[in-house]
């Protein structure tokens, strides 16, 4: 019996677990080799190349819609976060950033797109695998510049502390820059599409729960769905915020591997 | 009153206490300092989400470890 008919029989897998995240495969095979999630990571890289090749095919100096619509995107990254945080030397990292963003822009929004309704990246293997490859260019780029062991000594050593506090700041220095930040980039975005998904599940089940459960908690259950769709828009402010954040954050990474000594 | 579940749900709760006073804090600064300085709006954004995203890091920590120490 498929999910839903699960729910409206009313044999209802409540409440929410993790076991919600692990989707079978699309092909009815019994290891999990083809899911929903593999063919929406495919869906989302073809949309975006799709979407830019049409849209610059044939540019114009006065642009079409689709045209309007890429150039801001990238002017949002280029301008917005690449010459705001890094500076004008951070340019540069201006395709690399919109890559990003759209790719986490539309891998998120497939968390409320009907039909899909669950983001790839509510599993921790994309997250992750996009901090790994940040992480790899801010040290690879801080090594570049500065050689490695300058890079290692600016980046452990904050300027102007007493020499007696410099064994711990190094400690604490080298957790933030090396662990902590590649984990809690990856957790922030992972965390955010876990959450939102659980709590939409959470409202919409609980409409179904509510409405099995007795005649006197029957009607609540339309709150319960009332507010599955204001959290949907929620989810929709969020899934954008999550992909502008991670770029930020990526960029004010670079920054502090790039930056001058102070 | 007998109650079953997990006793990280309660401690997700007290862990969520601290990010919301902060990101509260933060949106409440910004705000503060447009009004005061309309001209900066631009200038602090990145601040702000930078800021927001650090805190708001704490509270996800908290979902995330809740599962992982859910206990069996």
């Amino acid at each position: 019996m498929s999910r839903a008919a699960l729910v409206l029989s009313g044999d209802l897998p409540w409440p929410p677990s993790v076991d919600d995240f692990y989707l079978p495969d699309l092909f009815g095979g019994n290891s999990p080799w083809f899911t929903k999630f593999t063919l929406m990571v495919w869906l989302a890289v073809a949309a975006i190349i799709i979407f830019f090749l049409v849209a610059y095919r044939n540019p114009k100096m006065v642009p079409s819609k689709a045209q309007w619509i890429a150039e801001s995107i990238y002017g949002f990254n280029r301008e917005g976060v690449a010459r705001e945080m890094i500076g004008h030397e951070g340019l540069r990292f201006g395709p690399y950033l919109t890559t990003l963003f759209c790719f986490i822009a539309v891998t998120n929004v497939f968390a409320i797109l009907p039909l899909f309704q669950i983001s790839p990246n509510s599993h921790i293997a994309f997250p992750a695998m996009l901090a790994v490859f940040t992480y790899v260019l801010y040290i690879y780029q801080g090594i570049a510049k500065h050689g490695f062991g300058k890079f290692i000594k600016q980046s452990l050593i904050p300027p102007d502390v007493p020499w007696w506090l410099i064994p711990l700041l190094m400690l604490i220095e080298f957790a933030q820059t090396f662990l902590l930040r590649p984990f809690t980039l990856a957790l922030r975005l992972f965390a955010n599409m876990f959450a939102g998904h659980i709590v939409l599940l959470v409202f919409t089940l609980g409409g179904f729960a509510l409405l099995n459960a007795s005649a006197l908690w029957a009607p609540v259950s339309l709150l319960s769905w009332v507010l599955t769709v204001a959290l949907t828009f929620l989810e929709a402010l969020i899934c954008m915020l999550q992909a502008y954040v991670f770029v930020l954050l990526t960029g004010s990474y670079l920054q502090t591997s790039l930056a001058e000594e102070h | 009153m007998n109650i079953t579940g997990s006793l990280a749900i309660i401690g997700y709760g007290l862990a969520a206490i601290g990010p919301g006073i902060g990101v509260g804090i933060i949106f409440a600064s910004y705000i503060q300092s447009t009004a005061r300085q309309p001209e900066t709006a631009g200038l602090n954004r990145p601040n702000l989400f930078l800021g927001f995203a650090v805190v708001e890091a704490l509270a996800l920590l908290g979902i995330a470890f809740g599962f992982i120490w859910a206990g069996k």
